[in-house]
């Protein structure tokens, strides 16, 4: 086999741009030319980094599919307790903008028990047909079951685009579809634009913890499949007498492999942190787990949740289910408040993208600062219950 | 119980710093380490083997540095290693790696319990462990923080975060599942599992080897590209506001209300009002 990346000796000038970016140290620069060894696991950073284009990585096409068959952007309509997921008008909103811009209409797969009235709902927010199966076995949700009957939609119906929600769901379902289908899945993407001359989805997400964008491309595969990241895309807001179509299918359903015992919701009197729209964050500068009392308070006061730092989940201060970072949760609320937190790296992968940071640190020098929009530098102990007095005042 | 556990090399990205001035990664001085996550996967392999008996097996794909990370993980108690490695491997996307492992577990003979952690922190896909499930045609669970029980029968029963609680579950093994890092503490290396990781053998299979067609695997076998790579904005710098709590929190409030965010009484003014 030819070696797929390949450096033009003539173009390169020992520069050693492509040496610094290259995140897997396979690069080295051995007289004034570019050397790429085995390590290289052709993630074409250096391509994209190469000043001279010297470097190229050569693939082989094979197509998929007759991709000129394939039209439409389509999206799964994930519901949990008889209402659609957040993330879904944030889809809508997202596909009616590539619509707008492209021409191209948008459905909907809508699997579940006794779920029409979801149907007019993703029809009022500007869907233009849903392809619903209504089956009481399908009333709890089930990878495998619905892994099946999606790919049976989408290779009968032949969307060109198909977008699911980077939630827990979103992220489970669709790699299970891909690997069925064979195409391309790019995950919890932040944006989503169309290629005006190739038509082909650009698909732009965070990798490495946030500190490089990608922009993916399926080109010879459809439907090209993305999970799009929650709270980032806007909402779509509804449509007045939008006319949309109910396309009622009646796959066979297949058996679940695995049962659903209970569903276990976590006490809190707060709002889950992936819907939250502000969330309040305490990290080690809380020094006693008791003072996370003070994070609740002001997370009530503004209505939003609590999150921690992975210090103070390590510390056994509060549960896991609240971290916020690279080995936590990922979020994007509105206002982030981070209180007592340094400001390590994992943690801000985790909350970068909030419209709006608030740090409060009684360390000046503490890294939060440099990505926050709005800090201040204080005892925690004294500005937090500042911020309440001042709200309920 | 036979039990396999696919784990990922990762430059440590916890380390990567910026270059203030470019506003570039900075890779000097990072290290390759297994990715966190499948570090829990390794440690819960570890533990269901010890409870139930049988072997752990670490799996991995990629060039053969990798051999570093699956002796790590030899020193913290797993059985066999085996590493798929081929330049033809290079290149995959999340597809074509969950093929070419499903492919791995396979010529393993199969597993009553495969693992792996929920995502790696290089790509921070996730995608891997339910297209491996896939590929394979068993069911799979993700973000698993706790296997409550197996019984002789092989049913497995496990809790499943989800965003507002958890799940418990209930299947029959064989099975596929990701991990978060609730799941358990990992050990520290023995020293006879130190011992163990100098002294193994670890198995190398290429493509030829696990009998793989060329157009399903690596580079080729990836429908996904990247177009471009890029940093994202440096943030613009903040507004530090110092001084005694009264007035700084004052000007806090402020400069939200200027950037159109109102908060507490004004904000429950705008949704009832």
């Amino acid at each position: 086999m030819a070696e797929p990346i390949q450096v033009i000796l003539d173009k390169c000038t020992g520069c050693k741009l492509c040496v610094k970016v290259c995140m897997y140290d396979a690069v080295t620069v051995v007289e004034k030319k570019a050397i790429i060894d085995e390590k290289c696991t052709l993630c074409g950073a250096c391509v994209t980094a190469c000043k001279y284009d010297a470097i190229e990585i050569r693939k082989a096409v094979y197509r998929g599919q007759e991709v000129e068959a394939y039209a439409g952007i389509c999206l799964y309509a994930e519901h949990r307790h008889g209402k659609l997921a957040s993330v879904v008008p944030e889809i809508i909103g997202a596909a009616r903008e590539l619509k707008v811009a492209h021409d191209r209409p948008i459905s909907a797969i809508l699997l579940g028990d006794k779920v029409r009235h979801l149907a007019d709902e993703l029809i009022a927010y500007g869907v233009d047909e849903v392809w619903l199966e209504e089956h009481p076995g399908i009333g709890e949700f089930h990878e495998d079951v619905q892994a099946s009957l999606v790919a049976r939609i989408l290779q009968d119906r032949k969307p060109e685009i198909f977008l699911g929600g980077g939630t827990i769901i979103g992220r489970s379902l669709l790699p299970r579809v891909a690997a069925r289908i064979l195409t391309g899945l790019t995950a919890d993407c932040t944006e989503l634009t169309i290629d005006g001359d190739s038509k082909l989805l650009q698909q732009t997400r965070p990798a490495f913890g946030g500190n490089i964008m990608a922009t993916i491309l399926c080109r010879h595969h459809r439907p090209q499949m993305a999970t799009v990241r929650h709270k980032v895309m806007k909402e779509a807001e509804k449509v007045d007498g939008h006319a949309g179509k109910i396309v009622e299918l009646s796959y066979p359903v297949p058996k679940p492999k695995i049962e659903v015992l209970e569903f276990v919701p976590e006490k809190t009197e707060t709002v889950n942190l992936a819907d939250a729209d502000f969330i309040v964050s305490g990290g080690r500068g809380l020094k006693d787990p008791k003072n996370f009392a003070l994070i609740e308070e002001l997370a009530k006061a503004v209505g939003g949740a609590v999150g921690a730092s992975r210090a103070a989940v390590d510390a056994g201060w509060i549960p896991y289910s609240h971290q916020v970072g690279q080995t936590g949760k990922t979020v994007n609320p509105t206002i982030y408040f981070a209180c007592g937190i340094s400001g390590a790296i994992q943690h801000l992968a985790g909350m970068k993208g909030s419209d709006i940071i608030v740090a409060i640190n009684s360390d000046a020098s503490a890294p939060i600062f440099s990505v926050a929009h709005f800090g201040i530098v204080g005892n925690l102990f004294e500005v937090i219950p500042e911020i309440v007095k001042q709200l309920k005042g | 119980m036979n039990i396999v556990v696919c784990i990922k090399q990762v430059p440590d990205t916890t380390n990567v710093r910026i270059n203030p001035e470019t506003n570039t990664l900075m890779r000097e001085g990072v290290a390759s380490i297994i990715n966190p996550f499948d570090a829990y996967a390794l440690e819960e392999g570890v533990r269901l083997k010890e409870k139930h008996g049988g072997k752990v097996t670490v799996l991995s794909m990629g060039p053969p540095q990798v051999e570093s990370a699956l002796r790590e993980a030899i020193s913290l108690g797993v059985d066999e290693a085996v590493l798929l490695s081929d330049r033809a491997f290079a290149g995959a996307d999340t597809l074509a790696t969950a093929f070419t492992l499903a492919a791995g577990i396979r010529k393993l003979g199969g597993a009553d319990v495969i693992l792996m952690g929920r995502q790696a922190i290089d790509g921070d896909t996730g995608q891997v462990g339910p297209g491996v499930a896939e590929n394979l045609g068993l069911p799979h669970v993700t973000d698993v923080r706790k296997i409550e029980g197996i019984d002789a029968e092989g049913t497995i029963v496990v809790e499943r975060l989800m965003e507002e609680g958890y799940l418990r579950l209930k299947t029959k093994l064989p099975m596929v599942m990701t991990v978060v890092k609730e799941i358990n503490e990992p050990r520290l290396p023995s020293l006879k599992g130190k011992l163990a990781a100098k002294k193994a053998a670890i198995t190398v299979w290429t493509a030829k080897d696990l009998e793989l067609d060329g157009v399903r695997i690596g580079l080729n076998g990836s429908p996904t590209q990247v177009m471009k790579i890029f940093t994202p904005p440096k943030p613009a710098g903040g507004k530090v506001i110092h001084g005694e709590p009264h007035h700084a929190v004052a000007q806090l409030l402020e400069e939200l209300q200027k950037a159109g965010i109102p908060l507490g009484k004004a904000k429950a003014e705008a949704r009832h009002g």
